[in-house]
């Protein structure tokens, strides 16, 4: 086949790339979107207290941030929040996907609507109710670790378990009743349906939101800023504080950290659902 | 007489205000080939799975090689079912898949999977364990259904339209494979399907169903040559149906007018019919010949017409003739292009002279039982 050049409209989608202003728009996008992130990335290096201008490579900050006691009791605090707001959001998301994919009941599709209504509400209306709720309901402020980030904990789960139910939700929308039913004929129990069958199903899925609520968590700072009080710091809310101080090249390399530890779970998740996508995608 | 492996006594099951089953009474006999056909939402589903637990009736009893299967969950009914979504597990290799019936329910890994792969040689998949469901063709996943139902050695086996999914080529094939298959193991095999040429070609006995009923069950032959009424007359194959009237009755058969000629027809008649009342006369395509209009003359059975249409089946054409007298009333014929008469033109337009001898037709009544 042959093609012509002198053709002024693309014919295949490809082709769009060989323009001129497909590419610009392409450079312009990625360099908005990415190049404070490198900055803040290569300016971790630095070898410069204020940090204004670059002095040349250095890992000194990752050292001294790792020999910075608050930071480290952030991060600490940050892992275990995301870890138990993972398993409470995977427990409250699973439940209500089953909920949502299994039974039919009145007024389904407001509870539906309300159920996910906290993925689109600006957070900060979050953090200042859960702030006057806490207070309302005098939820105590001095437990000892790791019960005094139950509050923030608890804030959590509010907005990731909607994002868990969706995908759970989605994903039991492929799920043939009739397996159930098959392993069920061909003598198996209840459990073992369940633990054979079921579970196989929907373990992808359970993955890839698992891993999601975890960097919700993990990033959280509006809702965190609210609930969170002077021995409850997560990084996020650290770094800001260092940051209101000065900005050394110690917050950078904590920042580029947290952000390290993000692209990995993310990575993690999007690896999951591909390897799904290509094993099943056929069947 | 063999043992009736399957009695149903009166099942009735109603989903809301409809009778998805209504008084079902059957006796399905050890070894049997059996069938049950109708057209969908004629409740053969809703049978199916009242018989594999799926589904608890209203009323009614169901036993299992004598067993009453009330109260008896799925899990523990001495059957198994090929799922017409195949419905295997496609995380499971095509071993782990018919091996899971027996996994579950304890049986030693090592004699689980001896016993997969004589099973997997007589459905012809040696060689396939280690795949897995998504790599496999429509006909071999049909295949491995089949297997994993079968590794039980299940007193009955329940096939909910499973030939569906395949090509024409490959459907015929499978129904010999069934065929084969169940003679071979001698368990009972109960296929549901709407499709009434595979339950011709396949099953010992058939039940027709309808509207949540079973209008009769028969062997093939009978179910064809003489159907009990006018629904699986029109179910199970073609048929030309024409309101007449009892003239006579003479022994074995009867004359009847129909008001399309002035001419009487012969039928041979049932017993519990009188003089004077309406019944359906029914003609089967292939039972009906055509000829010349001059022959008229040499006929008992006839009817003039002209040639409307023609449908090209390959092996044979079906001609859509136009009765002369009623418009409306439009005769199916179907000839092979063998048995053709050379003498006649068989055109769109021709006038046609249809015939049938007094054997090949069947009384039926108007109304459904």
């Amino acid at each position: 086949m042959k093609i012509k050049n002198n053709h002024k409209a693309p014919k295949m989608s490809l082709d769009y790339f060989y323009q001129w202003w497909f590419k610009v728009i392409l450079c312009v996008t990625f360099i908005f979107l990415y190049a404070p992130i490198l900055v803040l990335i290569i300016f971790s290096f630095n070898d410069s207290r204020r940090n204004i201008t670059w002095r040349g490579f250095t890992f000194k900050y990752y050292e001294k941030a790792a020999l910075n006691d608050g930071l480290i009791d952030a991060f600490i605090n940050s892992l275990t929040i995301g870890i138990f707001n993972t398993l409470g959001s995977l427990i409250l998301g699973i439940l209500t996907a089953l909920l949502l994919w299994r039974f039919r009941f009145p007024f389904k599709a407001v509870y539906e609507g309300i159920i996910l209504l906290p993925v689109v509400m600006p957070e900060i209306c979050i953090g200042v109710a859960l702030l006057v709720f806490f207070n309302q309901i005098g939820w105590a402020n001095n437990l000892p670790w790791p019960l005094s980030l139950s509050k923030i904990t608890f804030a959590h789960i509010l907005f990731s378990f909607p994002f868990v139910a969706i995908i759970i939700r989605a994903r039991l929308a492929t799920f043939n009743l009739e397996q159930e039913e098959a392993a069920f004929d061909l003598g198996a129990s209840p459990g073992q349906v369940f633990t054979n069958v079921f579970l196989p199903h929907i373990r992808p899925a359970l993955i890839v939101s698992g891993l999601i609520a975890f960097t919700l968590s993990l990033d959280d700072f509006v809702i965190t800023f609210f609930t969170s009080g002077p021995d409850t710091i997560t990084v996020p809310i650290k770094i800001y504080s260092m940051v209101r101080f000065s900005v050394t090249p110690e917050v950078n390399a904590a920042s580029t950290i947290l952000l390290l530890i993000t692209l990995c779970a993310a990575g993690i998740a999007l690896w999951v659902h591909r390897a799904k996508i290509s094993r099943i995608g056929k069947l | 007489m063999k043992n009736p492996i399957i009695k149903i006594e009166g099942v009735t099951k109603k989903f809301g205000i409809k009778n998805a089953l209504e008084e079902i009474d059957l006796s399905i006999y050890e070894g049997e080939f059996f069938a049950i056909v109708g057209p969908s939402g004629c409740g053969k589903t809703t049978l199916l799975r009242v018989l594999a637990g799926f589904e608890v009736p209203d009323s009614g009893l169901l036993f299992i090689d004598d067993e009453n299967m009330r109260n008896i969950p799925p899990n523990q009914r001495p059957l198994n079912i090929v799922f017409q979504s195949y419905a295997l597990f496609p995380h499971m290799t095509v071993l782990d898949n018919i091996a899971f019936g027996l996994k579950v329910t304890g049986v030693p890994i090592k004699e689980c999977y001896q016993r997969v792969k004589t099973l997997l040689k007589l459905v012809k998949l040696s060689g396939l364990d280690d795949r897995f469901p998504h790599q496999l063709s429509g006909g071999q996943l049909q295949r491995v259904a089949l297997a994993r139902a079968l590794v039980k050695r299940p007193k009955v086996l329940l096939l909910d339209e499973p030939l569906s999914a395949l090509d024409a080529k490959l459907r015929n094939e499978m129904r010999q494979e069934l065929v084969r298959l169940q003679k071979s193991m001698g368990i009972t095999f109960i296929l549901v399907t709407h499709d009434q040429q595979e339950a011709l070609s396949t099953a010992d006995r058939i039940a027709v169903m309808n509207n949540g009923g079973i209008k009769q069950v028969a062997s093939p032959t009978n179910l064809y040559e003489s159907p009990s009424n006018k629904f699986v007359a029109d179910f199970i194959g073609s048929i030309n149906l024409i309101k007449c009237e009892v003239r006579q009755i003479e022994g074995e058969l009867c004359a009847v007018t129909t008001g399309l000629t002035k001419d009487l027809f012969s039928i041979k008649g049932k017993n519990e019919i009188s003089v004077g009342q309406s019944y359906l006369m029914g003609v089967r395509p292939e039972k009906i010949q055509l000829t010349k209009l001059t022959d008229i003359d040499q006929y008992d059975n006839k009817l003039a017409g002209i040639i409307n249409n023609i449908t090209y089946l390959g092996r044979s054409s079906m001609y859509h003739v136009k009765v002369s007298g009623d418009e409306n009333v439009v005769i199916n014929v179907s000839m092979s292009h063998s048995d053709r008469s050379e003498n006649i033109d068989l055109c769109i337009g021709e006038s046609v002279l249809m015939h049938w001898t007094a054997g090949s037709a069947l009384l039926l009544e108007d109304h459904d039982p």
